[in-house]
């Protein structure tokens, strides 16, 4: 039995550049893609195919031009095409997970806060988000004398773990990853490939770029070709 | 059984909106402020309003914080028992506990939500008073504990904000406001006058402020980093109209309007 997650029908996206005379940029045409519980897809396409573009419109990060993004939210089905921007924070709350390159500093707020926030806004207490959060960051070798200072002056692979626990912390049923491991060493991407084994395992939906061969190999149920937008 | 299919795509269920303005105009003389501008705000949503200086923002936060009568459109506020009331056909009296109870207006400049002769406590114990509180003691300890809320030393309870810096004066003019627990905040650019290293522990602690309390608010700001760390939704306003709205990281990663794409690529990196 196949527990569908998110469902991807024709979806087209482009950018018009209005200050550029209305230049046209289309980059994703007839991308149809289902991913399930349990599997992890991975993304694959040259430099400029659109990989970045078809994880952020699936996170409503970027609006879908034509077609549809479908969802399971709770018990319902969502179109993310339609979807009115309080629903899609919603469900990123409870449903979709991301873990961007980089992290977007919030200034002032310690690590292990940054960390706790997505199960905070769960409505789990502080101190169980606290404690979630600290077993993560020791996982992924942050030290405990970091966890009460805001990440704005790590290191780029400490920031790039700090994001890691972020995006897993809550385990949605989908989880949206954009090369996670770029910034680590070795010791490090192994820790993290571990952790997303782990929350795959547990029943996630994941789709992801990885760059890395290994990563991909190791990490991939699937691999999903990207067209050429021109081509297709 | 487990597909997803298109048919199975739910409608999204209706929900009052805790605020709603549908085609709210403006003018003064023959300068159009605010024209047909339409959007709704649910408890707990903080959405940003930008657009350059004259682009309409203020005047609209000024009809919805009913200092300013908009010559057409409607702004229906839905009151603590369920009921939904157009803020211009209520009595001027029940506006006014409206106004005093449920809504909180934080200025730009401290020194118009402030007064700055007296005491910070008092400051903000007149706010509980409006609403009935009369206990000394119980007043005065609310009041030293919003001061540590919004991270003002207790020991200048009893000092004017006159003496305070900027920063202070505006840190306490939100305790001012919220203290009576109000269910919508209007802000208009909060952050204005300040120190950037002063703006981030401001926006640090609405943020909180925000989530901790449910709080419903509108900020208007011409500075889209304020935007992005405070805004769950962003409108953004052109000549007195509002020509996109959307997620706040959408509508500033992916903007579609060509004045929105314009002010983002303004953005110094």
């Amino acid at each position: 039995m196949s527990d569908h997650r998110l469902r991807v029908i024709g979806l087209e996206k482009g950018f018009t550049l209005h200050n550029q005379g209305g230049m046209r940029l289309p980059v994703l045409r007839g991308i149809d893609l289902t991913v399930a519980a349990g599997e992890c897809v991975v993304l694959k396409g040259p430099s400029g195919t659109g990989k970045s573009t078809l994880l952020r419109t699936l996170y409503g990060n970027y609006l879908v031009e034509q077609g549809h993004v479908l969802v399971r939210h709770d018990e319902r089905v969502i179109d993310l095409a339609t979807a009115p921007p309080r629903l899609i924070l919603e469900m990123r709350r409870r449903t979709m997970g991301f873990v961007s390159q980089f992290l977007r500093v919030i200034p002032r707020v310690p690590t292990i806060d940054i960390v706790a926030e997505p199960l905070r806004s769960l409505g789990i207490a502080a101190q169980a988000a606290r404690q979630r959060a600290g077993t993560l960051l020791e996982r992924l070798a942050i030290p405990q004398r970091l966890w009460s200072l805001p990440p704005a002056t790590f290191s780029g692979g400490e920031q790039q773990r700090v994001n890691v626990a972020r995006g897993l912390i809550a385990e949605q049923p989908i989880i949206v990853l954009d090369e996670p491991t770029a910034a680590l060493d070795d010791l490090n991407r192994a820790v993290v490939m571990a952790l997303i084994d782990e929350v795959r395992r547990r029943g996630s939906a994941i789709i992801g770029i990885f760059h890395d061969v290994e990563v991909r190999d190791a990490l991939g149920t699937r691999i999903f070709e990207l067209p050429h937008a021109e081509s297709a | 059984m487990n597909d997803l299919s298109l048919t199975d795509v739910a409608a999204t269920p209706y929900e009052t909106p805790l605020l709603r303005v549908s085609g709210l105009c403006k003018n003064f003389g023959a300068v159009v402020a605010c024209r047909n501008v339409s959007f709704a705000l649910w408890p707990g949503e903080v959405l940003g309003v930008v657009g350059e200086s004259g682009s309409g923002k203020t005047t609209l936060l000024n009809c919805v914080s009913a200092r300013l009568q908009p010559d057409a459109g409607r702004i229906e506020f839905q009151l603590r028992d369920g009921r939904v009331a157009e803020l211009f056909e209520m009595s001027e009296p029940a506006r006014r506990m409206l106004m005093r109870t449920d809504w909180g207006i934080v200025h730009q400049n401290p020194r118009d939500g402030l007064r700055l002769g007296v005491s910070a406590g008092a400051n903000v114990g007149e706010r509980l008073m409006a609403v009935g509180a009369r206990h000394y003691g119980e007043i005065r300890g609310n009041a030293a504990d919003w001061l540590r809320k919004v991270e003002i030393e207790v020991a200048r309870i009893d000092d004017p904000p006159r003496t305070f810096s900027g920063g202070m004066q505006q840190r306490l003019q939100i305790a001012r406001n919220l203290v009576s627990r109000p269910r919508l905040v209007l802000m208009d650019e909060p952050t204005g006058g300040l120190d950037v290293s002063v703006q981030a522990r401001l926006l640090d602690l609405l943020r909180g402020l925000c989530s901790e309390l449910g709080l419903a608010a509108i900020v208007v700001t011409h500075d889209l980093g304020v935007a992005r760390l405070l805004a769950h939704r962003l409108t953004v306003m052109r000549r007195g109209e509002i020509v996109e709205s959307g997620l706040t990281d959408q509508v500033l990663d992916d903007p579609q309007h060509p004045y929105t794409q314009l002010l983002v690529a303004s953005i110094l990196q």
